[in-house]
């Protein structure tokens, strides 16, 4: 079934160029104090963030890699030969303009400002290490809405960046949380004050553009009491021959009342290991919800976390991973409840296809002391092939009496009949796979703003043209 | 030439042969009725009609207005109007009928082609009316759920949008009470005309009071035994199987 042509149009296939590089800034291949001191230097840290790198990167150097539970794929990454800065050393622009013609021309062929023009409140594009653009709508800014890079946002707005930075997710958090924490670069800061709703959501665009390289964004989004944010991210590589790095660190907070939505459609290159680490945090009456979807990637290892720490708070992860050949999709979420009357919903639904791996990991934990907590956690699993695989590993601890937890998985293959009865109609094999798939994530798609269901929609008929025939 | 051409054909799954040297035209307009008692191949010939990839055709021909079907996938036979209402139709969980049709229709359409989203509606209401269905239906997800007479009524609903040139109906009226009976029945009766050819697969004549066929043929172990008018399926009520079989006689025309 054809869609309509989308306003976000990040498929693999407008994703697979790149441009020469032109990086002015180059911090050399592999990990050393010296290229920490050299991210420090061209950033021009202030001390505090300097010596956090450091911890950073002792930390890192220090743990293992969890391959004792996660995938041994891991272990071909070389550290030594990726390159951790790249930039072409000149701050983010605030019109297109001003942005660098290869750079400007990457991001209007992935559609960037024309979907700033038509739905967005503002837009950060970020090419490799920097942000090189980001701007804000003039209406929303003076709301007080801050809306800027993570370097950006600690050097003009220290007293709030500082007060969360690292508080959701510490540096020993995991290995690759440790390893942003000593190089991060780029990502967004938000602030939106208390009260403030911003109608239209914000969005990043994370670009990686270089080869032997790894991107290693910081967002921290902060929404004072009562006030509403989506914030959404988009991420395209073009396909290299050497693995390719990417490992953000992602905190929000929502005090008293506020809502975030963070919605992410991540479409790496083949050759990418996406490790990431998010986790909210939720204030009384607060609610985090994480829509994430993961259709590309060699290896993604990411559980979006809640930590509902006020009465009331809720927390939500709705995901969609689809695995094709050679890839594996290691996604879940976890749920901490750590107040009464909190209650949090995962809705995981995966796709394998061909010999490509989906593993739900989950993790939901109501403490004893509480009391009136609820979780409802429902993962289903698609089968194409009989080479796929999937795996689901529910870690669920529910103590204490008055408490609710409701588990569902379901696995559910897409049967030779149920095809052939497709074909029957007039679709092809490859149409009539990609609507049964587009069925079994139907009801979560719909919750997705429409720009996303469209944009995921049409990535689903471009993987299942694919794998079929 | 405007006729589905069925000519010796053979049919086998796994070694067993189950359709056996069965010869069979349906000129368009004209309603043929294949009567015949459990396991005669009626279902196995709708299917192998149709392309399912379970069953190997090991001789005769398949021409649907003198092109060869067997030489089509599944999809393709189905795009150049031929359509098979299923004895059992699968389930489509999430796909809506709305979404599933407007695909199908869609699939039809050449490249670049948009269906006009109004009419496709106007249309949809027009045919679910004449089923008697309610337009909440289009919102819910193919044969998810369905009682039986939903799922038969479902599947002559896309029989009315898709208008192939040929029509197999798999056993349409079992599972269905009288009053769902008679609505199917009234269905397909509004879409009979000169540019439809129907096969109506049935065990029963009780539908044949219905859906009147211009021809009947009854099948017993993969072969027709006896063609004629009408007045056949009667005379076969009354004398059973047993009595087709033993008077078997080459069919009526060829």
């Amino acid at each position: 079934m054809k869609t309509e042509s989308s306003a976000v149009d990040i498929n693999r296939n407008i994703g697979d160029f790149f441009y020469p590089e032109a990086h002015v800034r180059d911090a050399g291949a592999g990990l050393s104090e010296r290229t920490v001191h050299y991210i420090s230097d061209v950033k021009e840290d202030p001390d505090w963030v300097r010596e956090y790198r450091l911890r950073g990167l002792k930390t890192f150097l220090e743990k293992p890699l969890p391959t004792h539970w996660a995938s041994k794929d891991l272990e071909a990454i070389d550290f030594d030969k990726i390159r951790y800065y790249l930039s072409p050393g000149t701050e983010a622009k605030r019109s297109w303009d001003e942005v660098p013609e290869d750079i400007k021309r990457t991001f209007e062929r992935l559609g960037i400002p024309e979907q700033e023009r038509k739905f967005l409140a503002g837009v950060e594009a970020q090419f490799d290490s920097e942000a090189v653009y980001s701007n804000i709508k003039k209406a929303v800014g003076e709301q007080g809405v801050i809306f800027v890079g993570s370097t950006e946002g600690l050097k003009n707005y220290p007293e709030i960046f500082r007060k969360w930075f690292g508080k959701v997710i510490p540096i020993a958090d995991n290995k690759f949380s440790a390893l942003n924490s000593a190089v991060f670069s780029g990502g967004s800061f938000i602030y939106v004050p208390p009260g403030v709703k911003v109608k239209h959501p914000l969005q990043a665009y994370f670009r990686i553009n270089a080869e032997n390289f790894g991107q290693f964004e910081r967002t921290l989004i902060i929404a004072d009491e009562g006030s509403e944010v989506t914030y959404m991210e988009g991420c395209t590589a073009p396909k290299f021959n050497t693995p390719t790095l990417h490992s953000a660190v992602v905190e929000l907070v929502a005090l008293k009342g506020a809502k975030i939505q963070y919605i992410t459609v991540q479409n790496w290159a083949s050759n990418v290991f996406n490790l990431v680490t998010k986790r909210g945090l939720a204030h009384e009456n607060a609610e985090v919800k994480w829509i994430d979807c993961n259709i590309g990637s060699r290896l993604t290892m990411k559980y979006p976390s809640v930590i509902m720490k006020g009465r009331k708070a809720r927390g939500e992860v709705l995901s969609i991973a689809l695995a094709n050949d050679g890839q594996h999709q290691d996604t879940g979420a976890k749920m901490i409840h750590a107040a009464d009357e909190t209650t949090s919903n995962i809705v995981s639904k995966s796709i394998s296809i061909g010999k490509g791996r989906a593993t739900y990991r989950g993790l939901v934990h109501v403490p004893k002391h509480l009391k009136h907590c609820k979780n409802n956690t429902e993962c289903d699993a698609l089968l194409i092939n009989a080479t796929s695989r999937t795996d689901t590993y529910p870690a669920i601890t529910v103590r204490g009496t008055g408490n609710a937890v409701q588990h569902e998985a379901s696995v559910s293959q897409v049967s030779s009949e149920q095809i052939f009865y497709m074909q029957q109609r007039g679709l092809t094999e490859a149409q009539a796979m990609s609507l049964s798939v587009n069925g079994f994530v139907n009801d979560l798609v719909r919750q997705f703003p429409m720009e996303y269901s469209v944009e995921l929609k049409r990535l689903i008929e471009l993987e299942m043209e694919g794998s079929v025939g | 030439m405007k006729e589905l051409n069925i000519e010796k054909l053979h049919i086998a799954v796994g070694d067993q042969e189950i359709v056996r040297g069965l010869t069979l035209r349906v000129p368009r307009g004209e309603v043929h009725a294949l009567m015949g008692p459990n396991g005669s191949g009626k279902s196995t010939l709708a299917k192998v009609l149709a392309g399912h990839p379970d069953y190997h055709v090991t001789a005769g021909k398949i021409l649907m207005d003198g092109e060869d079907l067997l030489e089509l996938e599944p999809d393709e036979r189905a795009r150049r109007g031929l359509f098979l209402a299923f004895q059992y139709p699968s389930e489509i969980p999430g796909v809506t009928i709305a979404n599933f049709l407007r695909a199908a229709l869609q699939s039809r359409l050449p490249e670049g082609g948009e269906l006009e989203a109004t009419d496709y509606y106007a249309k949809l209401y027009e045919k679910m009316e004449l089923l008697g269905m309610d337009r909440s239906f289009t919102s819910r997800a193919v044969n998810e759920g369905f009682s039986g007479g939903e799922k038969k009524r479902t599947e002559i609903l896309q029989l009315a949008m898709l208008e192939p040139k040929y029509a197999v109906l798999d056993e349409t009226d079992s599972g269905l009470d009288i009053d769902a009976l008679k609505t199917v029945a009234h269905g397909v009766n509004s879409l009979r005309g000169p540019d439809l050819g129907i096969l109506l697969i049935t065990h029963y004549q009780r539908l044949l009071n219905y859906i009147v066929p211009d021809h009947v043929h009854v099948m017993v172990a993969g072969r027709i035994v006896r063609s004629g008018r009408k007045e056949l399926a009667l005379e076969l009520e009354e004398r059973g199987y047993d009595w087709a079989r033993d008077g078997a006689v080459e069919p009526a025309f060829r």
